[in-house]
């Protein structure tokens, strides 16, 4: 029987997403569509405001990769104003980024993924003694006594003998597609609860450079925390600022501490995982473009050379040819709606450079409440956006695929590994599992570099330069009556750009485009679909499609952020953007 | 199933010594300012009751809130929703998508009638129909409307639920309001903050359960525990305050030696929140032992009250006649706030004692 699949709301994610499929006889999906439900408007919301508040604003975009939009934003301003940060600054923001990366990462994997691949319920009829010996053949972690996770298993079995299943009611528990032995089900479940407890010691990184976590404070022209000068300020002998000798010393514990936990626990789970969902690494990429934009400078934005991640789009799954990426060119990075709900004045087919953006809104949609979307016609808040008119993927898997092709050598070595270790060729790398393994193996390689940047750090202040903002271009008398910028970064989801225009100090256009704008967006005109619905395309069958999980681990495996997808709205269809600047 | 079986049995059950307990429960009565008494009237009372069930809708957000309420540090997370509550829907945290989900909520709606507490973070468009937002088809207002219906009360999380937030800032395209704007015949608590202090969700959270009722509230319906007295009364850096000793600009030397930065915008003055006491993180910083002035996100509006970096009341004053006008009447008006809500934080500890005492 042909199924017509609605999955809405999809969960464990950010934000507001539905999927539709629609199956052949035998339950294949032979079409997919992705769909954000629900906008805001933070970009016209920012117009006419100070730039300098902008971060603020834009931040607000997303509270989960809480900070991209933040850095993003600073950034744009930045090249705008042609403003330089001072080196502490620039290590001091590689930092939160990179404690960002592994907060998000680990999180998603545990509690935004794991429970696609993890039967919670089956976890109960594990042998805690068991559960010892496999925790302690795949890693050295400490917690790891049958006691321990005779511990977890009556916490599990008490709560779901209560009655109450709380956040895991109505779950596939029993589903056939779940595959992991109760022992490997029962090591999950208990790191799901490490993890919960780990991932608040790691952003106390953000809030000792920026006050709190989520939405840590930013400044355009560095970071706002100064290097604490005076031992102790005035009120019980706090010291004057946060950021101080003995911040730096927690700092770099909790960088040892988030070493230990994706070494120790969250490699080993995931190729654990894996191992039991082999043919996961032969279905659900699609695309085949992936595109980065580079991120981590030892030296600042404008010298490509020193960052970490190098920028550069791939075709046609070729690891051997690298497209150059130019944000500034209006025909590279291009927003499409003919599948979305806005019209363009020049018709619903073309494409718009973000410089050149127009955002009127123009809902076609089904009146709520609505059964099923009108696929063939428009569908999403979300735009199409393509480079050069191809679809690309962005995120974890872009960035190792592009890092590896570059020969950078501990991505090679970690892909390596994991890959022997799974017995499988590079090209599983293209995949549902591929996707959610690369996350994993990046995460090691970012969290890696912070002990660098951190001693770079201590070493610039212990060599007297402890400058962390630099005043010259923050009054806006010093600023040209009108310039333009773009300011990017890789957020854990993928490549990020906001691009504004300052006129008279304030606010003319903003535009963000965003990874999941890239993997989560609709059709374009072509008809070509987006990486979501491309990798639902790719060879999925549903088991059952009333418990559609295999649509849940596919989607998840791009962790979606839909509140950052959709996020421009002109309700009034002329008061936003008709920007022309060259 | 044992579902007559009462939390304080299973507590047991699950090796959750007496002593763990009333530990939690007297951190409870600290973080609330509710005199010692309190600690045996809130152990009883959650040893006494089935978990919660809670259901958590989010609209208009940005998922910060829920983020929020997963680092705190007492209670955490996974005690509450391992031990107090039934957390039966709520889109983060989740197993099962889709159809199955809403069902989750349906019946918890079913079971737990007029006795579930409803949470809600982000704002709710109500323009043009509502398209701006739907979930499973079904429009925010709606969803709202059908859920809180048979709840025992309501807890906006976040400044968009409580006061419509980033959304509603100016112009407000997708015309977003607050629950409080939607929802007029059910108690309404609201714990603003972008995001809210993750202690005063959990705090507010578990003294529902203790007490049966609402905390003492402010005029905006914030728990008096944690938005009583402004931030800048609070402030580490207030005796600099009082001093007139600034930060004139950032990372220069007053910034680096932890002066007042109410020159480069700060808005503790018109905060109300538990930043300066509670703090973030684990207590390890908040936004102005970090170097950047309060945003003031806890009040309704403050996106659109000028510029993050414009000290308060700038437009009317020159810079040192408005600092110092403003200390002399920021100090009075903080002494005076300060001891009216202690004096009124004390009767209303009291009287809730006697409540569930008597």
């Amino acid at each position: 029987m042909k199924h017509h699949v609605v999955v809405d709301p999809i969960t464990r994610i950010e934000g507001h997403l539905r999927i539709e499929a629609k199956t052949n006889d035998a339950g294949g999906i032979e079409h997919a569509y992705s769909s954000g439900t629900m906008v805001r408007g933070i970009e016209l919301i920012l117009k006419g405001r100070d730039p300098r508040d902008a971060w603020a604003f834009a931040q607000r975009i997303c509270g989960v990769c809480t900070l991209v939009h933040g850095i993003a934003s600073v950034r744009s301003v930045e090249d705008a104003l042609k403003y330089k940060i001072p080196k502490n600054a620039q290590l001091i923001r590689n930092l939160m980024i990179a404690a960002q990366y592994v907060h998000d990462h680990v999180m998603h994997f545990y509690h935004l993924h794991a429970l696609d691949w993890v039967d919670v319920v089956s976890a109960l009829k594990a042998d805690p003694k068991a559960t010892s010996t496999l925790a302690q053949s795949i890693s050295s972690y400490a917690k790891s006594s049958p006691g321990y996770f005779a511990d977890v298993q009556k916490k599990v079995k008490t709560f779901v003998e209560q009655g109450q299943l709380g956040i895991f009611s109505n779950g596939f528990w029993g589903h056939s597609e779940y595959r992991l032995p109760p022992e490997a089900n029962l090591m999950a479940v208990a790191h799901y609860l490490e993890a919960l407890a780990w991932q608040r010691d790691v952003v106390k990184i953000h809030a000792i450079f920026g006050g709190k976590n989520p939405h840590p404070n930013f400044l355009v022209g560095g970071a706002p925390a100064p290097i604490s000068t005076s031992p102790t300020g005035a009120a019980g002998g706090a010291a004057a600022t946060t950021v101080n000798i003995v911040a730096l010393d927690e700092v770099r514990s909790i960088i040892a501490k988030m070493q230990a936990f994706v070494e120790q626990v969250y490699i080993p789970d995931t190729l654990a995982i894996a191992s039991f969902y082999k043919d996961w690494f032969k279905r659900g990429e699609g695309v085949g473009n992936f595109m980065t934009y580079g991120d981590f400078p030892e030296k600042g934005m404008d010298d490509p050379s020193s960052w970490l991640i190098p920028g550069g789009v791939i075709l046609n799954r070729d690891l051997k040819r690298f497209e150059p990426v130019d944000l500034n060119d209006p025909s590279q990075v291009q927003e499409f709606v003919a599948h979305s709900w806005y019209d363009y004045g020049d018709g619903k087919n073309k494409g718009l450079h973000p410089y050149d953006g127009e955002t009127n809104l123009n809902y076609t949609g089904p009146k709520p409440p609505f059964e099923h979307l009108e696929t063939e016609k428009s569908y999403s808040w979300l735009k199409a956006p393509r480079w050069k008119g191809h679809v690309v993927e962005v995120g974890p898997l872009a960035r190792v695929l592009m890092l590896y092709a570059k020969g950078h050598k501990p991505t090679q070595d970690i892909a390596n590994y994991a890959l022997k270790k799974l017995d499988l060729p590079l090209e599983a790398m293209f995949s549902t599992l591929g996707r959610t393994a690369a996350r994993t193996l990046e995460t090691k390689i970012i969290a890696d570099q912070m002990q660098t940047w951190l001693s770079n750090l201590i070493a610039n202040i212990k060599g007297g330069d402890v400058q962390v903002h630099n005043p010259e271009r923050w009054n806006p008398s010093t600023w040209p009556k009108e310039c333009k910028g773009v300011g990017f970064m890789e957020a854990p989801r993928g490549a990020l750009a906001h691009w504004i225009v300052i006129k008279n100090g304030k606010i003319d256009n903003y535009q963000a485009v965003v990874p999941s704008t890239w993997n989560a967006g609709p059709r374009d005109p072509a008809g070509k679909p987006g990486p979501y619905e491309a990798a639902l395309m790719d060879r999925h069958t549903l088991a059952n499609p009333e418990q559609p999980l295999e649509i849940q681990r596919t989607i998840h495996s791009f962790d979606p952020c839909i509140a950052c997808a959709v996020h421009v709205v002109d309700p009034n269809g002329d008061e936003l953007m008709k920007i022309k600047v060259r | 199933m044992s579902d007559d079986r009462t939390l304080g049995e299973v507590m047991t059950s699950r090796g959750v010594s007496r002593r763990a307990f009333l530990k939690y429960a007297s951190y409870l009565a600290t973080a609330m300012a509710l005199p010692a008494s309190a600690t045996s009237v809130i152990a009883q009372s959650l040893a006494t009751a089935r978990r919660q069930s809670v259901i958590w809708l989010s609209f208009q957000e940005c998922t910060g809130c829920t983020e929020s309420i997963t680092r705190s540090y007492s209670p955490t997370l996974e005690d509450l929703i391992f031990d107090f509550i039934s957390l039966d829907y709520h889109h983060t945290l989740m197993s099962v998508s889709g159809a199955a989900a809403e069902h989750a909520r349906e019946q918890a709606m079913k079971d737990n009638k007029g006795k579930y507490i409803v949470i809600v973070d982000g704002s709710v468009p109500i323009k043009d129909g509502g398209i701006y937002s739907t979930i499973a088809g079904v429009t925010n207002e709606q969803m709202l409307k059908d859920t809180v219906k048979d709840a025992f009360a309501v807890v906006s999380v976040g400044t968009c639920a409580a006061f419509g937030g980033i959304p509603h800032a100016n112009p407000n395209p997708t015309g977003a309001v607050a629950v409080s704007d939607i929802i007029k015949d059910k108690p309404i608590i609201n714990i603003p903050g972008c995001p809210p202090i993750p202690e005063a969700m959990t705090g507010t959270i578990a003294y529902l359960l203790s007490f049966g009722k609402l905390p003492e509230l402010d005029k905006l319906n914030r728990p008096l525990a944690f938005f009583g007295e402004s931030i800048h009364d609070r402030c580490y850096r207030r005796p600099f305050y009082e001093r007139g000793m600034f930060a004139d600009s950032f990372d220069d030397e007053g910034a680096r030696k932890g002066w007042c930065l109410y020159k480069v915008g700060c808005k503790g003055p018109i905060a109300y929140n538990a930043c300066a006491t509670l703090k973030w993180n684990g207590g390890i910083s908040f936004p102005i032992q970090s170097g950047h002035g309060c945003l003031g996100c806890s009040e309704p509006n403050f996106w659109d009250k000028g510029s993050f970096y414009k000290p308060l009341a700038a437009a009317t004053a020159g810079i040192n006649a408005e600092v110092g006008a403003a200390a002399v009447v920021g100090a009075a008006i903080g002494a005076t706030a300060a001891q009216i809500i202690k004096k009124r934080r004390q009767d209303v500890a009291d009287r809730a004692i006697k409540k569930v005492e008597g």
